[in-house]
């Protein structure tokens, strides 16, 4: 009786002792962190993708803290959704950020009867394209357009972009895409580019771009692919917003003044200019032929006012 | 007992076609009209054209100066007037900087000895030689294309021993075999005078053991030349690697990271003694070289005498024409070699040989699993671990890459040829390794940056 008495008491004081110096070290050693992080970092996604261009959601919630303006800071999976439930954590204020979305600027479809790009070399090694892309310029005549070997869909953590086995081209699944930019980061032809999603009429977004980087000289690049911009000037000319430039022979559309109205899609002689709604009739008789997604609308809207424009889209375009 | 060099290698067929094919002078077809001369023949930076469009130019101009430290002067190899400077399409489809000349007649540069007699005594002293080779665009000819002066510039006293790689490890080529065996005098003579350019007396000419008749001349003709001694090997791909072939003639081994003067050896091949005993003693800079045109497929397969700036499609021509099941056309050997994105280019200093490849031969498996069964650690000659390095490449974790030393990578191919699933090692790990070396070389920059902003801020 006597030998568990002796235990319990000795075991009991050193508990006690052990638990005054844990008390008194951890007061002393403290590491304070603001309990903010914390809750900030819960209403983050949680998908460490890094799009933010911190190393994961964590890190990115330390520098929100830290912030004192996080205008600059933008969650590209959550969106505005997720930074306005930030601001309100944090009691700062946010800059609507509208939403974004990968597009790929390359359309030289390299399969099939309908190609554009005619394959001159078979490749057979490591499929990566940024391996290919040290070989050599690319298998086919063009030497700036999309390899199709997948590099841009081994990053995807959101299973967003493809290729398409039917084109050989890399495909972005508008719904799934949040603009995190691991694939543009990991394509070694730099053919991916972040852009507006664009002002939904109809049920779509509308968006415009140039879907081609090849800096050939006009003629060179006619001769690599079908669907290949020139440089000719042609869209800049007709632009009303002056959102168009061309450099390096090759256009370039300007996301925040372009107003997606699609004039210059009917002026390109090669159809390189894609969107995502059909072009405007043409003044002259033979209307144009180049859409991208297939969303047919019966009455293509030519400059169209704001409709409905949801909450997070309006500082768009 | 013959020597070879320790760690790993492999034995992959020899296929030496050409090797009977005696050097043919290469006539440019008259339908030739005009060349095209790279600018960047050599590891280091491009030159930088010095001549203009308009401009005429001899045989044995320069028309390039060294644009650094690690560069060659290029010179015309052929006569007549430049045409354009810019870039065009390079081996592998990407643009590359060429200096096109419109030929016109075959007017050679004065100073050049064209006589066919030998010229033994060497009358110039180690400094001037080096100018020399610095001077006529001599970059050592066996592949890799590093300027000659830089690697010959060693401080007295720190080289013992020079060592002339004639061993040619990469199956097809034949290109060093031929010079070897008609050229041995030129090529001795060359060796004498880069032995003088870095103080050494004693030199050994490496051979595989393939070379039969080149080892047999080439010993009976060293005896009038003390200090050179030919030093017959294994046969054992990579034998030709720098570092192999130090440890296979000397027995010494350069540390990771180190280069070959740090064991006191400067390696240099049979092509580049041979254009050194040129450049030295008829004052002719690097304007053509010994290509080896082989290929099963091919019909003669050859070794010609080609100028620089020679376009590709004329050689093949000239061995028998483009053979209808060809497949694949390399630039080098089969190993190390690289296909031609396009065949519309010339050969420059480093050409050793245009291979053709029929279909069956060029390609490649179909990519398996790894089975962990470690024939890529076990025949890698630099001790590494392939296929580490490829699945950390792979997954882009460039530091582990670092620490496993995938900058002792020579690129030999050894791991892909011997891997049973086929898989493209070397690929993985050759972008792992560009990448680690560029993260090094920023790392380096950056310190000294940092070292003179301090040393600034001190004064």
């Amino acid at each position: 009786m006597e030998a568990v008495l002796i235990t319990i008491a000795v075991l009991a004081s050193l508990g006690l002792t052990a638990a005054f110096i844990l008390y008194f070290v951890s007061q002393k050693f403290k590491v304070y962190e603001d309990p903010k992080i914390g809750e900030v970092e819960e209403v983050l996604p949680g998908a460490n993708c890094g799009g933010c261009g911190f190393a994961g959601c964590h890190a990115m919630a330390e520098a929100l803290a830290k912030a004192d303006d996080i205008s600059g800071l933008v969650c590209p999976v959550g969106g505005s959704a997720v930074m306005s439930q930030v601001a309100t954590i944090l009691g700062k204020s946010v800059a609507e950020s509208a939403p974004k979305v990968a597009v790929v600027r390359c359309a030289g479809c390299t399969v099939g009867e309908s190609a554009n790009r005619q394959k001159t070399l078979d490749y057979d090694g490591a499929k990566s394209c940024a391996i290919a892309s040290t070989h050599f310029a690319g298998d086919t005549a063009c030497s700036y357009g999309c390899l199709g070997l997948g590099d841009c869909v081994k990053v995807c953590q959101f299973n967003a972009i493809k290729v398409n086995e039917a084109t050989g081209l890399a495909e972005v699944d508008e719904a799934k895409c949040v603009a995190c930019g691991a694939c543009a980061k990991a394509c070694p032809k730099q053919i991916i580019e972040i852009r507006y999603k664009g002002r939904v009429v109809k049920d779509v977004a509308r968006r415009v771009w140039v879907s081609c980087v090849n800096k050939d000289k006009g003629a060179v690049a006619m001769k690599a692919c079908k669907a290949s911009c020139i440089g000719c000037g042609k869209c800049a000319k007709v632009c009303k917003f002056e959102a168009i430039t061309v450099e390096n022979n090759v256009a370039h559309i300007d996301m925040e003044k372009c107003k997606a109205c699609g004039l210059c899609m009917n002026e390109c002689p090669k159809n390189a200019i894609v969107a995502t709604f059909p072009a405007p009739p043409k003044p002259a008789p033979k209307p144009a032929a180049v859409e991208a997604t297939g969303t047919a609308i019966p009455k293509p809207a030519e400059q169209p006012k704001p409709v409905e424009v949801p909450v997070q889209a309006d500082k768009q375009q | 007992m013959l020597k070879t060099f320790k760690i790993g290698g492999i034995h992959p067929e020899e296929n030496k076609l050409s090797a009977g094919s005696a050097l043919k002078q290469f006539q440019l077809p008259a339908d030739i009209k005009e060349v095209k001369i790279p600018v960047a023949q050599h590891i280091g930076a491009p030159a930088q054209p010095v001549v203009a469009v308009g401009d005429d130019v001899k045989v044995g101009q320069v028309i390039a100066q060294a644009g650094g430290f690690v560069s060659a002067n290029i010179h015309s190899p052929f006569s007549g007037k430049v045409k354009k400077i810019e870039a065009t399409t390079g081996d592998d489809g990407k643009p590359a900087m060429m200096i096109t000349i419109a030929i016109e007649g075959d007017e050679w540069v004065e100073t050049i000895d064209r006589s066919t007699g030998i010229k033994r005594e060497i009358t110039l002293s180690a400094e001037e030689i080096v100018k020399k080779i610095g001077e006529m665009g001599i970059v050592g000819m066996g592949g890799a294309r590093f300027p000659a002066q830089v690697k010959l510039a060693v401080k007295p006293g720190q080289a013992q021993a020079l060592i002339i790689n004639g061993v040619e490890c990469e199956p097809y080529l034949t290109a060093d075999h031929r010079l070897m065996l008609e050229k041995s005098e030129e090529v001795l003579i060359g060796i004498k005078i880069l032995m003088k350019a870095i103080g050494v007396t004693e030199a050994y000419i490496g051979i595989e053991n393939n070379k039969k008749d080149a080892i047999e001349l080439l010993t009976k003709l060293s005896a009038g030349y003390p200090g050179i001694k030919v030093q017959p090997l294994k046969m054992k791909y990579p034998q030709g690697g720098e570092k192999q072939l130090i440890d296979a003639c000397i027995g010494r081994q350069v540390a990771s990271g180190a280069l070959p003067i740090s064991v006191g050896a400067v390696v240099q091949n049979v092509g580049t003694a041979f254009a050194v005993y040129e450049a030295v003693q008829k004052n002719k800079p690097l304007i053509e070289r010994v290509v080896c045109v082989t290929g099963k497929p091919l019909q003669n397969p050859s070794n010609f005498w080609a100028r620089i700036g020679t376009p590709v499609k004329a050689l093949i021509e000239a061995a028998g024409g483009m053979p209808e099941d060809c497949a694949k056309v390399i630039g080098g050997g089969p190993m190390m070699g690289r296909a031609f994105a396009t065949l519309d280019v010339p050969i420059h200093k480093g050409s050793s040989g245009i291979l053709l490849m029929n279909n069956q031969e060029s390609k490649r498996g179909e990519i398996a699993n790894c089975i962990r069964c470690a024939k890529c650690v076990s025949v890698c000659p630099m001790g590494l671990e392939p296929f580490l390095l490829s699945k950390v490449s792979a997954k882009q974790l460039w530091d582990m890459a670092e620490e496993n030393h995938i900058a002792d990578c020579i690129e030999c191919g050894s791991c892909s040829f011997t891997c049973p699933s086929n898989r493209p090692l070397l690929d993985y790990i050759r972008r792992g390794k560009s990448t680690v070396m560029g993260i090094m070389r920023a790392r380096a920059a950056a310190a000294k940056a940092a070292a003179e902003a301090a040393e600034a801020k001190k004064n």
